[in-house]
């Protein structure tokens, strides 16, 4: 494997009963760059993403980061490399019963990297990274807006300093200008960290912000790679379609078959 | 023949349905049982298990036992003077609370606050992703969400089943020598004379069982919950329906294996 390839999907296969999700999927993704995968509803980008995150086994193929497969690690290997990353859910899925410093630092607390004392005052830094005041941190995430909510989830997705980031749909349920702001946020974060990053969204505007690589994930193939910047114009006829979001396009023809 | 023969498959299908869910119910609890004995051990939520499950349900449990007491007094009392055998009234109440009424009582009283809330709350966390954003923050959710609840729920619901054995024996005092004319001293002597040791341990080890079983499938609905808010409210209901149901079989058959010899 190249130096610069820092995870490696191949083969990827995924049923659940009689439905395939997955059809063999064969991705790269550079060391320090951001990878984003479109694709339509019900494509199989949620569950390639959770397959990678090790939410979900996945029936055949494998998913090598830094050169090991991580589905041939015993349990407590595998728990290890999951350290390493850090994830934003599309809904943030901030922990309700816990305040927001202890939601920033939980992953910290978890695996002792931080005393309780020192936590809130830890989770203070990553909220100020994300944007948001030191006092967010005593509310709880009921109380804080669908942008903060999803600043919060970002700030806890970073807080370990991850060595891979995984986002999925950031953007989804808020405004123009509040998705601009979590983008410049995300690219901030993963320049920071120098994390290598995948982030899965049907919004092409923040597909073309955030990406350096881009691909289309279609009935659970790759059907197309390319940079970021070539999405609205990548010569693919299904990929113009989704991305120009046309109604009459192969994918059309194929949903009518 | 044909019809003969459906019916057969399709009550083969039921049995195995149902031995399916068993076997799954059972793997989860057996998962769950063995974290509790492994670290990391997460005593905050432990600690908040046992205050949602045992104090936090103690009005409820209170205001129960003394009601069933005070009116197992009044019936034991209209029974009992038909041949003129009142003064085994405070055997019969002791008895009774004790071994019986306290535990199951107690038992249905918190599978219906309790149970609905575990299952409302892991299920909502499962629906919102929560339980996979534990995973990925490198904490197993078994470990974090059901071994605390399932150690809690065994702990405190005996500890409920003491007061409730003491208040529940206490309604009927109240009513004998209040309401029906007993001498004070002589009912509680009486009382303190009948009770035995095993008496009590026996409805406490039911207890023990019981809130196993309450947490247990208020863990299980609600970390199987799928669906949405539809999803979440379905667990909460197979939560409070198992439990109950689990709860009486349970009672039998621990009341076979304590007094059947």
């Amino acid at each position: 494997m190249p130096a610069s390839v820092k995870l490696r999907i191949a083969g990827l296969k995924k049923s659940f009963g009689d439905k395939l999700v997955l059809d063999g999927i064969d991705l790269e993704v550079e060391a320090g760059s951001l990878l984003v995968v479109i694709g339509g509803s019900g494509s199989g980008k949620s569950v390639l993403l959770k397959c990678i995150l090790g939410l979900i086994e996945p029936d055949a193929g494998t998913i090598e980061i830094d050169g090991r497969d991580i589905l041939a690690l015993p349990p407590e290997q595998r728990a290890v490399e999951r350290g390493k990353i850090g994830m934003l859910f599309q809904n943030g899925a901030l922990f309700d019963s816990l305040p927001v410093w202890e939601n920033v630092t939980f992953g910290l607390l978890a695996q002792d990297r931080v005393k309780r004392a020192e936590a809130p005052a830890l989770a203070a830094e990553f909220l100020k990274q994300v944007g948001l005041a030191e006092t967010v941190g005593e509310l709880s995430p009921a109380e804080l807006s669908g942008g903060m909510q999803k600043r919060v989830a970002l700030a806890r997705a970073i807080a370990a300093r991850p060595e891979m980031l995984f986002f999925d749909e950031p953007t989804t349920g808020l405004d123009p200008i509040m998705g601009a702001v979590i983008d410049g946020l995300i690219i901030d974060c993963v320049k920071r960290l120098g994390s290598t990053a995948v982030a899965i969204t049907h919004d092409m505007a923040s597909a073309r912000r955030i990406g350096d690589a881009a691909a289309m994930i279609n009935r659970g193939k790759i059907i197309w790679r390319g940079p970021a910047s070539a999405l609205m114009d990548s010569g693919n006829a299904m990929v113009d379609q989704f991305t120009h979001g046309r109604r009459e396009g192969p994918i059309q023809m194929e949903l009518r078959k | 023949m044909n019809a003969l023969l459906d019916r057969i498959a399709r009550l083969g299908r039921i049995v195995i349905a149902v031995l399916h869910s068993v076997g799954e119910v059972t793997l989860f609890g057996m998962a769950g049982v063995s974290h509790i004995f492994r670290p990391p051990f997460y005593g905050r939520a432990f600690g908040t298990a046992m205050m949602n499950i045992g104090f936090f349900s103690l009005p409820v449990v209170a205001l129960t036992a003394v009601f069933t007491g005070m009116v197992l007094a009044l019936q034991s009392f209209t029974g009992f003077s038909r041949f003129s055998a009142e003064g085994a009234i405070a055997n019969v109440v002791v008895l009774s609370v004790t071994r019986e009424l306290g535990p199951v009582l107690a038992g249905l009283i918190v599978a219906g606050r309790v149970g609905a809330a575990m299952a409302a709350e892991i299920g909502t966390m499962r629906v919102t992703d929560q339980i996979d954003a534990l995973s990925t923050l490198s904490t197993d959710p078994m470990k974090y969400l059901v071994a605390p609840r399932l150690l809690a729920g065994t702990l405190s619901l005996p500890l409920l089943v003491v007061v409730a054995d003491i208040l529940g024996v206490m309604g009927g005092y109240l009513i004998a020598a209040l309401k029906l004319g007993f001498n004070s001293t002589t009912y509680i002597a009486r009382t303190l004379d009948f009770v035995q040791l095993d008496d009590v341990l026996s409805g406490l080890a039911k207890a023990a069982v019981f809130g196993f079983l309450i947490a247990l499938m208020g863990c299980y609905q609600g970390y199987n919950s799928r669906g949405g808010a539809q999803g979440v409210g379905n667990a909460t209901t197979s939560a409070v329906v198992a439990a109950s149901i689990l709860i009486l079989a349970f009672d039998y058959v621990l009341t076979e294996m304590f007094f059947a010899r």
